[in-house]
C-alpha cells in the first residue's frame, strides 16, 4: 500500500475528486495549507503599498491506495490538477506500513 | 429630562394629527409649537444617526486590522463610546456650552438643568441637544482607535478617550460653537458640522497617538513601510457605508432646525462623499497599479470630512471641488504618512486630520458668502487658517502630554509577545472570532 499526498490549487479540488471518483477511489482526506515552491511566493498590493505574500495558500490531498493503483492515481491528479501554469503543485509516494479501519478493525488493503 | 422627551413624543403624534387636518387640532397648536416640534424631532433623529456612525468606524477599524485583534477593535469603539457619554455629559457639555470665558464654559456640570434652561438652545430641548452634541464627542473620540489598532493598552485607551471627551474635544467646541474666541474673531472661523471640530481634533489626536506608540511590529523592514492587509474588506466598506449614511445626520442635523436648508446640506454632503471615493480610486489607481477597495473607501471618508466645514456654505460644485481634492490629497497623504515611520493602520491621520484641515480652509475660498473665489475677500480664509492652526497645536500639545503621561504612568502600549499573539485572547481573555476560526488565521 502507498499514500499518495498532492499538493494543488485549492480550485482544482473539485475537479480533482470528481476524476479520482471515476477511477474508483473512494476516500480523501483534504487539508487547507500554507507554503512555498519553486514559485516563491508572490506580491499583492494594498493601500498603494506592495507586500510579498511568503506562503501561498495549497490544498493537501492524503490518499492511501493499493499498490498497483498509485500509477492510475498519480496520472489521473496530474491531468485533473494541471493548468500549465506555475504553482500547480507536486505529488509524492510513501509506503505504508498498514491501514485499520477503527470500526470494524479490518486491516491491510481491505481497510482502504 | 424623560418627561421632557415623552412631552416632545406626544407633541409629533399631535403633529400628525394637524397635518391629517380636523380643524380644532389646529386651533390647540400653533405653527410655531408644530416647528419647535419638528426641529426637535429632526435633531433627535439626527443624533440617531450619529450615533450610528459609531458602528461604522467599528466596521471600518476592524476591517482594515487583522482578526487576532477584532475584539480589541470592537471593545475601544464600544468604551469610547460609553466613556464618552458619560464623562461628556458630566463635564465636556458643561464645558463645551455652559456659560464662562472665551477659552471654556465653567457651569452646568452634569446637565444642570437651571443652568440649561428652557430656550437655552433656541428651540431645541436639553435632552435634544446634549444627544446631539455627545454623539459629535463621541465621535472626535473613535477616531483615535484605528490610528492606534493593534498594540495599545486597552486601559490606556480607556483613560484616553474619559481625558478627550470630558475636557479636550469640549474646549475646542467652546472656542467655536459656544460662544469661544474663535467664534468672536472679526470675521467668525467658520466650521459648520466640524470638519476641524471634530474630525481634525480626532485626527491629529490619532497623530499623537501613534507617533507615541511607534509602529506596529512587522510595519517597517530595513526602514521601509510593508503593508499589514486587514483581515476582512466587506467589513470596511459595509463600515464606509454606514458612515456615509450616518453623515446625513452629522451634516443636515447641525443645521439645528428642520428647515429648506437640511437637504441642500445633504446634497452637497452625497456629492463630496461621492467625488472622494471616485478620486481617490483614480489617485491610487494611477499610483499603484490597482483601484484598491481600502483607499477608495478612505477616499469617500475623505470627501466627508472635507465637505463638513462647508457643507451648509459653498455650493454643489464647490461640494464636488472639495471633495474630488480631498480623495487626492488623502492617497497622498497615506502614502506620505507611511512613509515617513507614523503606522496608522487605517488611514484616520490623513482622513480626518489633513482633510478636516483641508476642507475647512476650503470654506474661505469657496464659500459663497464670504470666499475668496467668490470675491469675498481673504477675511474669512483669514478667519479659517487661524482656527486651523490654533486647533492643530491646541490638540498636539495636550493629547501629547496626555499620551506621554500615560505612556510613563501605567504604559500605552502592550508588551511585544502580546503583539504577536493578538491583544483579544490577551488583552480580553478570549479571541473575537472562536479558536476554530483564530486557527487558521494566525500563520
Amino acid at each position: 500500500m502507498k499514500l499518495i499526498t498532492a499538493i494543488i490549487k485549492p480550485h482544482k479540488v473539485d475537479e480533482v475528486k470528481t476524476a479520482l471518483r471515476e477511477v474508483g477511489i473512494t476516500g480523501i482526506t483534504v487539508s487547507e495549507v500554507k507554503g512555498f515552491g519553486r514559485q516563491g511566493g508572490h506580491t499583492e498590493h494594498y493601500r498603494g503599498a506592495e507586500y510579498t505574500v511568503e506562503f501561498t495558500p495549497k490544498a493537501k490531498l492524503e490518499i492511501v491506495v493499493d499498490t498497483d493503483q498509485v500509477t492510475t492515481v498519480t496520472d489521473t491528479i496530474r491531468r485533473a490538477a494541471n493548468s500549465d501554469k506555475i504553482g500547480d503543485g507536486k505529488i509524492w509516494v510513501t509506503p505504508v506500513e498498514t491501514v485499520i479501519r477503527i470500526r470494524t478493525g479490518e486491516q491491510g488493503t481491505d481497510a482502504i | 429630562m424623560r418627561r421632557k422627551v415623552l412631552v416632545t413624543i406626544a407633541g409629533t403624534t399631535i403633529a400628525t394629527w394637524v397635518v391629517a387636518a380636523p380643524a380644532s387640532a389646529q386651533d390647540a397648536m400653533t405653527a410655531d409649537a408644530v416647528q419647535v416640534t419638528l426641529d426637535n424631532i429632526w435633531v433627535l433623529v439626527a443624533a440617531i444617526l450619529v450615533i450610528f456612525m459609531q458602528a461604522g468606524f467599528a466596521l471600518v477599524e476592524s476591517g482594515l486590522t487583522r482578526s487576532k485583534n477584532v475584539a480589541n477593535i470592537m471593545m475601544k469603539n464600544l468604551m469610547d463610546f460609553s466613556a464618552g457619554v458619560l464623562a461628556f455629559g458630566a463635564f465636556g457639555f458643561a464645558i463645551a456650552f455652559g456659560a464662562g470665558n472665551n477659552f471654556s464654559g465653567t457651569e452646568g456640570w452634569f446637565l444642570n438643568t437651571s443652568v440649561f434652561d428652557e430656550g437655552y438652545f433656541g428651540s431645541l430641548s436639553l435632552p435634544t441637544f446634549f444627544i446631539f452634541q455627545v454623539a459629535f464627542a463621541a465621535t472626535a473620540a473613535t477616531i483615535v482607535s484605528g490610528a492606534m489598532a493593534e498594540r495599545t493598552k486597552f486601559k490606556s485607551y480607556f483613560v484616553y478617550s474619559f481625558v478627550i471627551t470630558a475636557l479636550i474635544y469640549p474646549l475646542v467646541v467652546h472656542w467655536t460653537w459656544g460662544g469661544g474666541w474663535l467664534s468672536q474673531l472679526a470675521t467668525p472661523f467658520s466650521d459648520f458640522a466640524g470638519s476641524t471640530v471634530v474630525h481634525s481634533v480626532g485626527g491629529w489626536a490619532a497623530l499623537m497617538g501613534a507617533l507615541i506608540l511607534g509602529p506596529r511590529i512587522g510595519k517597517y523592514r530595513n526602514g521601509k513601510p510593508t503593508a499589514i492587509p486587514g483581515h476582512s474588506i466587506p467589513f470596511a466598506i459595509i463600515g464606509v457605508f454606514i458612515l456615509f449614511i450616518g453623515w446625513f445626520g452629522f451634516n443636515p442635523g447641525s443645521e439645528l432646525a428642520a428647515d429648506a436648508a437640511v437637504s441642500s446640506i445633504a446634497l452637497t454632503t452625497l456629492i463630496a462623499g461621492a467625488a472622494g471615493g471616485v478620486a481617490a480610486t483614480f489617485t491610487v489607481w494611477l499610483k499603484s497599479g490597482y483601484p484598491d477597495v481600502a483607499m477608495a473607501g478612505n477616499g469617500v471618508l475623505a470627501g466627508l470630512v472635507g465637505i463638513t466645514a462647508g457643507c451648509a456654505a459653498v455650493s454643489p460644485w464647490g461640494a464636488f471641488i472639495i471633495g474630488a481634492l480631498a480623495g487626492i490629497i488623502v492617497v497622498a497623504s497615506v502614502l506620505i504618512i507611511d512613509r515617513v515611520g507614523v503606522d496608522d493602520p487605517v488611514g484616520a491621520i490623513s482622513v480626518h486630520g489633513v482633510c478636516g484641515a483641508f476642507g475647512t480652509i476650503m470654506v474661505g475660498l469657496l464659500a459663497t458668502d464670504g470666499g475668496l473665489f467668490y470675491g469675498g475677500g481673504t477675511d474669512q480664509l483669514i478667519s479659517q487658517v487661524i482656527g486651523v492652526v490654533a486647533v492643530f497645536a491646541f490638540i498636539v500639545v495636550t493629547t501629547g502630554a496626555l499620551f506621554m503621561l500615560l505612556k510613563v504612568t501605567i504604559g500605552l502600549r502592550v508588551p511585544a509577545e502580546e503583539e504577536i499573539e493578538g491583544l483579544d485572547v490577551v488583552e480580553h481573555g478570549a479571541p473575537g472570532y472562536g479558536f476554530d476560526v483564530a486557527a487558521t488565521a494566525s500563520l
